[in-house]
């Protein structure tokens, strides 16, 4: 421990420790509670075909997207009734995981 | 052809073979820090103790005009030889000789030092550089990395298995050094990943170097797949060096005594954990003022900083040393540092090696990543190393001693053999200010000055609760010592538990929550 180092605080079951914090720790992603009128990419790969049209009426379990990822084409699935808002991913697009592909109204 | 004229043709034949990859490739391989295979081998070993097998061996390979070209030894050198006496046997891929690629007759060596390294019960060391699998060799290479994962796991817990990364270690063959005990890397010479950045920018267009995706330092740090880290091959060999000191040749063996010396004078026990449980300190140095001569040697120094993990010697005894260390992450038990004790207990049972640990935690982090990531199975996992440990098992509580973190880290309850505190522990369901709370809930509340009541009653919970003498009063705790008295009371009883001797359920394996 060097000494006059400048320490983190850390709260566990209510007492405040004083000590080193970790990157992992400081990095962390704040959780989020997930939208369900967000169709995200679970894996990344790319958009093989977009199957619907802003604006388009959709009904829960239609086929939105193709995502062709580890040699698989996925069907992506619609979770909600409802309208097509935005698309904000062009065909042949190549998306990370977590990218959002289609947001319902 | 009379004796000595076949000698001359052995020592040409020799000769040839021990070039290598030949002049070109082995400046390559200077160029970029590296020394050559044979190079590695001698440094490690002992001198002039190396006896090598198989140099004669070739690749029969036809497809892809590989039946025109001659790879010296197949790419990989093999033998064995010893470490300040200790035997052990050596592979080391050359990555002069195509790249050390792993082709059939390659792996077929690979897997003959394995079996002799099994079947004379000594460690086995494999120096890992390689290209990757020898495509012009197909399913043979497939076959071959098959053959040496089940070997790894066969002899894993029977003889100590060390990989050491010098070099590019890709896709498949990363595997081998998972499989195995204690893993060495080296800052910019170790690569190890499955899938190489070129693969990740094509599937996924992320762009990142090879260093930031699989270098020495993630894997010492992030990934906690590397156990050792070092600056240069130099230092990585001496570290391999001192660890084979500390541990025993088998499983049906012990670690050599060495002479004991006294920890050094200056570290006064005593002053070294502040009496504020919320305050930090290096355990480091706990342990370095109760081991001998102060030599503690750590293993995964960099990864999961909170839980402290390595070896000392007790009275010239190997002995495994966990500390939960306060310094870092206030010493918090989480999923990466119950992964990392746990591995590192089952290892010093599987070897015969006793175990100390000293105790100052505050509970597990709590979180939402935390909880998603399975701290629940990953904690089990400590819980689980330590109860199936049969080895000799000493506890020291320092100071904290709470809830859930109180049974996992060696408590009686686990049976650990002896459980000592020093007048500082704090033994407890949980910290004073948490107790409090919940107990005295309606008396805080109903009352007008909450806070100050909050604080009297945290203090009430504190006289009563937050020492060692209830659990010593229930025999959980077997003697409550001086600071100073450590060292006394754990060389005793490591001496006194050098024929332990307990039966466990006969099974075929128990089911750690993997």
């Amino acid at each position: 421990m060097k000494t006059g180092e400048e320490l983190g605080i850390l709260n566990i079951g209510t007492t405040i420790y004083k000590t080193r914090i970790s990157r992992k720790f400081r990095n962390r992603k704040p959780y989020k509670i997930p939208d369900p009128r967000l169709i995200i990419s679970f894996i990344p790969g790319t958009v093989l075909e977009i199957l619907v049209t802003v604006g388009q009426s959709v009904k829960h379990g239609d086929d939105l997207m193709i995502l062709d990822a580890m040699k698989m084409q996925n069907k992506l699935k619609c979770k909600t009734d409802g309208r097509v808002r935005k698309i904000p991913v062009k065909k042949g697009e190549k998306v990370a995981k977590g990218t959002v592909l289609l947001e319902m109204e | 052809m009379p004796l000595s004229r076949k000698i001359r043709e052995l020592q040409q034949k020799r000769e040839k073979i021990l070039q290598g990859g030949g002049e070109q490739a082995i400046e390559k391989q200077k160029a970029l820090g590296k020394r050559t295979a044979r190079e590695r081998i001698m440094t490690l070993l002992d001198e002039n103790s190396f006896n090598e097998y198989d140099l004669f061996v070739e690749h029969d390979a036809r497809d892809f005009d590989m039946d025109k070209k001659t790879l010296p030894s197949d790419g990989v050198i093999i033998g064995s030889g010893t470490i300040y006496g200790a035997p052990v046997a050596v592979f080391a891929q050359d990555f002069t000789v195509a790249g050390g690629s792993l082709g059939l007759m390659h792996s077929r060596k690979i897997t003959k030092i394995m079996d002799h390294a099994l079947k004379m019960k000594m460690p086995l060391i494999g120096i890992n550089d390689s290209g990757g699998a020898r495509i012009q060799e197909g399913v043979n290479s497939l076959a071959g990395y098959g053959e040496i994962f089940f070997r790894n796991t066969i002899s894993s817990g029977v003889i100590p298995q060390i990989s050491v990364i010098l070099g590019p270690c890709a896709g498949g063959a990363v595997y081998s050094p998972a499989l195995t005990d204690f893993v060495f890397v080296v800052d910019n010479i170790s690569k190890m990943f499955i899938t190489g950045p070129e693969v990740i920018k094509t599937v996924l267009g992320e762009e990142i170097s090879m260093e930031d995706l699989g270098g020495a330092r993630v894997h010492s740090e992030i990934s906690g797949n590397a156990h050792f880290f070092a600056k240069s091959e130099e230092e990585c060999f001496d570290q391999i060096k001192k660890l084979i000191t500390f541990i025993p040749w088998n499983n049906q063996q012990k670690a050599r005594m060495f002479e004991p010396g006294e920890p050094k004078a200056d570290l006064n026990i005593e002053k070294i954990v502040p009496d504020d449980p919320t305050m930090p300190y290096d355990v480091k140095d706990v342990i370095r003022a109760v081991v001998d001569n102060s030599d503690f040697f750590e293993i995964m120094e960099h990864y999961a900083k909170n839980i402290v993990i390595g070896f000392g010697r007790m009275g010239g005894r190997t002995t495994g040393f966990v500390a939960n260390q306060p310094l870092e992450m206030a010493g918090v038990l989480d999923v990466d540092s119950s992964d990392k004790a746990a591995r590192f207990i089952r290892f010093c049972d599987a070897f015969n090696i006793p175990i100390i640990t000293f105790v100052d935690v505050p509970g597990y982090l709590p979180g939402v990543d935390q909880e998603h990531s399975g701290v629940i199975r990953h904690g089990a996992k400590l819980l689980y190393a330590y109860s199936e440990a049969t080895v000799p098992k000493l506890t020291v509580i320092l100071r904290k001693a709470y809830g859930g973190g109180y049974i996992a880290m060696s408590s009686r309850h686990l049976r650990a053999d002896f459980v000592f505190a020093w007048p500082s522990a704090e033994i407890a369901v949980m910290g004073p200010e948490g107790a409090a709370n919940i107990i005295f809930r309606k008396e805080i509340m109903s009352s007008d000055d909450p806070d100050s009541v909050r604080k009297q009653k945290v203090e009430e919970y504190k006289t009563k609760f937050a020492n060692p003498y209830v659990a010593a009063s229930r025999g959980y705790v077997d003697a409550v010592i001086e600071p100073g008295e450590t060292r006394k009371f754990l060389l005793h009883s490591i001496a006194v538990s050098e024929n332990k001797d307990i039966q466990t359920p006969p099974k075929k394996h128990g089911l750690p929550p993997l």
